[in-house]
């Protein structure tokens, strides 16, 4: 069976006046029609690396070392920056960590969405004013005409967010990467375009790539869970499974760290020290030197990852 | 019951956002007119904290939690009301007379990056406040005192000659909890002290202040918009929308009965590992601004529970028997809450 997408043996290297460090280290990920998959991980992980490199936008001096990505059963990890470009924004659509990515401060909101679609589809101006206003009313704007005419600045942060989910699916993409879409947002807020995120992986058959540090929202949102640990993908299943039942010393630790999974007031479980910086990545295991369950051979040898009985990737060789 | 360290009576903070002159003008009824715009972030505020508890304020963004606290900090002006300490009021003293105090109250803030001084070292920044406040104390006494609060902290005394770059995003948390703490206050103000930080430096963190404020017998207002940080560390919580308070309650109390419609909302909204289901209560409409404050009760345009009274009155605060205070014209009236 053939995926959606297929991302094998993915490599990407930041070429560094000290030298090429590796950002993404033989990541290995699917994603199957209308399936949700969460990216997780802290600060630094390489979550928004792997997502740009799926749609060949890694900033330089990035570039893809190894590996490769298919999608619909073609190799777009070969593909001219023209070939990407009929993809990009239409086929797979990314939500950017950063909305000023996505919105121009100086033009409207209804200019940039037209733009969009001119620039992917053979319609008209009108036709494509009636996509957009659709797609308004589809991510629920109150009064979707008068946005046509706003700026973004004029926007509150949730009514922008829900702007740019709606640029997002006016080409009617079958993937859509969200990078930290509720980040910015408050609980309210978020739990309502989590809402809508979900909703339009079901009516429409989308597949979701939602890449974020909360664990608790992707505990709610998806079906499976690939957790990055310095560029590398140690822990990869069902969502339910992994967080319930998790079996990475680091994502044990993680979940634990989490407030209300204890008694309040008790004392938070830590993992100590931090993630390493790319350059100084440890021998053997990367976690090593916070883990606490590690034996000698963690600090030589590379945990090749195994599959628990639960179909659990594991990169860890307490497993 | 003992006076409580922190009064907070009646506070009201706006800020003019006119801008220039010409921004002033603005044509209405067939003629020019000046106008100012405000911003009416926080509203008759009134909330007391006792010696040795966290209060947390919560709420969403913009509602007005950083205000408070800088106005409890003596570093905004109130409009009106007053902020008083151990019964004394501060709120009106001059720079000279607010100095006692100033050592006893602390503010932590919430961007490590922006919160310390990039040109100043660890040693500096952790001096000049002891130098300034205790010009009794002698150099060796100064450095002991740094090097005790280094590992109290959990930061390594041999990085004192360090600067703020050097350091990662907890290490300099841990730094601004250093500095807060070094003139041993009694009242710690914390503003989003953990937001910034992945959860595995949060944990480190919060365990940092727990266990601080109990080794110290330390009093917290700690500003924060994550409520499962709330649940964890709250002695009692106060909820506040658009400049208001709609309910202080006891943290247990609040998180297993939450009786405001809004707060009932948010708690709802909270996502939890292990849960998948998102039956959270749904809020009409968007959060209006602060510069055109809604009449009545400030929430009434998002809540589905709003009556003719609710869009006119302002609901005033009532104690409810287990001590939660709330300010809701359906609870007052014992109607059914959706
Ligand atoms: N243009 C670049 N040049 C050099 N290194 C880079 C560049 N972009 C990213 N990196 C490095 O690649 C690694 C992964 O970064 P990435 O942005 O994917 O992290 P992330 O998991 O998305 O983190 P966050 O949660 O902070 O968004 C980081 O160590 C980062 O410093
Ligand atoms: N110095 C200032 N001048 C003008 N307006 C201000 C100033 N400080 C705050 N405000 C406004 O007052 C309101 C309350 O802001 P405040 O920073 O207190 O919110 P907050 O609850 O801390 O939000 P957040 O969770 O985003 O930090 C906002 O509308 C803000 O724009
Ligand atoms: S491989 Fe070893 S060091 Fe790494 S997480 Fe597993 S047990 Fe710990
Ligand atoms: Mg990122
Ligand atoms: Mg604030």
């Amino acid at each position: 069976m053939s995926h959606l997408l297929d991302i094998h043996n993915l490599e990407v290297k930041f070429a560094l006046r000290t030298g090429d460090i590796i950002a993404i280290d033989n990541v290995n990920l699917t994603l199957d029609k209308g399936e949700k998959l969460g990216l997780v991980g802290e600060s630094g992980a390489g979550k928004s690396v792997t997502g740009f490199s799926i749609i060949n936008l890694i900033s330089k001096p990035g570039f893809i070392s190894k590996g490769k990505i298919t999608f619909d059963g073609d190799e777009i990890s070969s593909y001219s920056d023209e070939e990407m470009r009929k993809i990009r924004g239409n086929k797979i659509s990314m939500i950017f960590q950063d909305p000023m990515m996505t919105l121009n401060p100086v033009f409207t909101i209804g200019t940039q969405m037209i733009e969009t679609l001119l620039a992917h589809k053979n319609i008209s101006k009108a036709e494509a004013t009636t996509i957009a206003l659709d797609k308004l009313k589809k991510v629920q704007i109150p009064s979707p005409e008068t946005r046509l005419d706003q700026y973004p600045h004029e926007l509150s942060g949730g009514m922008r967010q829900r702007i740019i989910i709606a640029i997002a699916l006016l080409t009617d993409p079958q993937i859509i990467i969200a990078d930290e879409p509720t980040t910015a947002l408050d609980v309210t807020i978020q739990a309502e375009i989590m809402d809508l995120l979900q909703e339009l992986c079901k009516t429409d058959n989308m597949s979701l790539i939602l890449i974020t540090h909360d664990l608790a929202v992707v505990s709610q949102v998806t079906e499976k869970i690939a957790v990055m640990y310095a560029g590398k993908i140690i822990e990869y299943g069902l969502t339910n499974e992994v967080l319930i039942n998790p079996q990475h010393p680091y994502t044990k630790g993680l979940i634990n760290s989490i407030p209300g999974t204890i008694e309040p007031g008790g004392k938070l479980y830590q993992i100590p020290g931090m993630m390493p910086t790319l350059s100084k990545i440890p021998s053997g295991c990367a976690f090593n030197p916070r883990c606490t369950e590690k034996k000698e051979i963690c600090e030589t040898a590379i945990p090749e990852p195994k599959i628990t009985d639960a179909g659990t990737m594991v990169a860890c060789h307490m497993i | 019951m003992s006076t409580p360290i922190l009064t907070i009576d009646n506070i009201v903070k706006h800020f003019d956002i006119t801008g220039g002159f010409l921004d002033q003008i603005k044509f209405k009824h067939g003629k020019f007119q000046l106008e100012k715009t405000t911003v009416k972030a926080v509203n008759n505020v009134s909330l007391s904290i006792n010696k040795g508890e966290t209060l947390s304020v919560v709420g969403e963004s913009g509602c007005g939690k950083s205000t408070l606290a800088r106005v409890v900090m003596g570093l905004y002006p109130p409009n009106s009301g007053q902020i008083l300490y151990d019964g004394k009021r501060i709120d009106h003293l001059s720079h000279k007379e607010m100095l006692p105090f100033r050592k006893k109250m602390q503010m932590i803030f919430q961007d490590p990056y922006a919160s310390l001084n990039p040109r100043k070292t660890v040693q500096r920044t952790l001096e000049e406040p002891l130098r300034f406040h205790h010009p009794e104390m002698s150099s060796k006494e100064i450095n002991n005192k740094i090097l005790e609060i280094m590992e109290q902290v959990g930061v390594d005394t041999a990085w004192t000659k360090r600067f703020p770059h050097e350091f990662s995003g907890g290490q300099r948390q841990r730094i601004s909890i250093a500095r807060g703490l070094i003139l041993d206050p009694e009242l710690v103000v914390a503003d989003e002290p953990v937001s910034a930080l992945d959860v595995s430096i949060q944990a480190q963190i919060l365990n940092l202040l727990m266990e601080a404020g109990q080794k110290r017998g330390l009093t917290y207002l700690f500003i924060t918009h994550d409520l499962s940080v709330v649940q964890h560390i709250s002695t009692r919580v106060a909820v506040m929308y658009l400049g208001t308070l709609c309910e202080v309650a006891d943290s247990k109390i609040l998180f297993e009965n939450p009786r405001h419609p809004y707060t009932r909302a948010l708690l709802s909204a909270i996502p939890k590992v292990g849960e998948t289901s998102a039956k959270h209560i749904k809020l009409k409409g968007e959060v209006p601004t602060p510069i055109n404050l809604p009449p009545g009760c400030v929430f009434h345009d998002r809540c589905v529970n709003a009556n003719e009274r609710c869009r006119t009155d302002v609901p005033v605060f009532t104690t409810l028997e287990d001590g939660t205070q709330i300010a809701c014209h359906a609870v007052e009236e014992n109607r059914e809450i959706a």
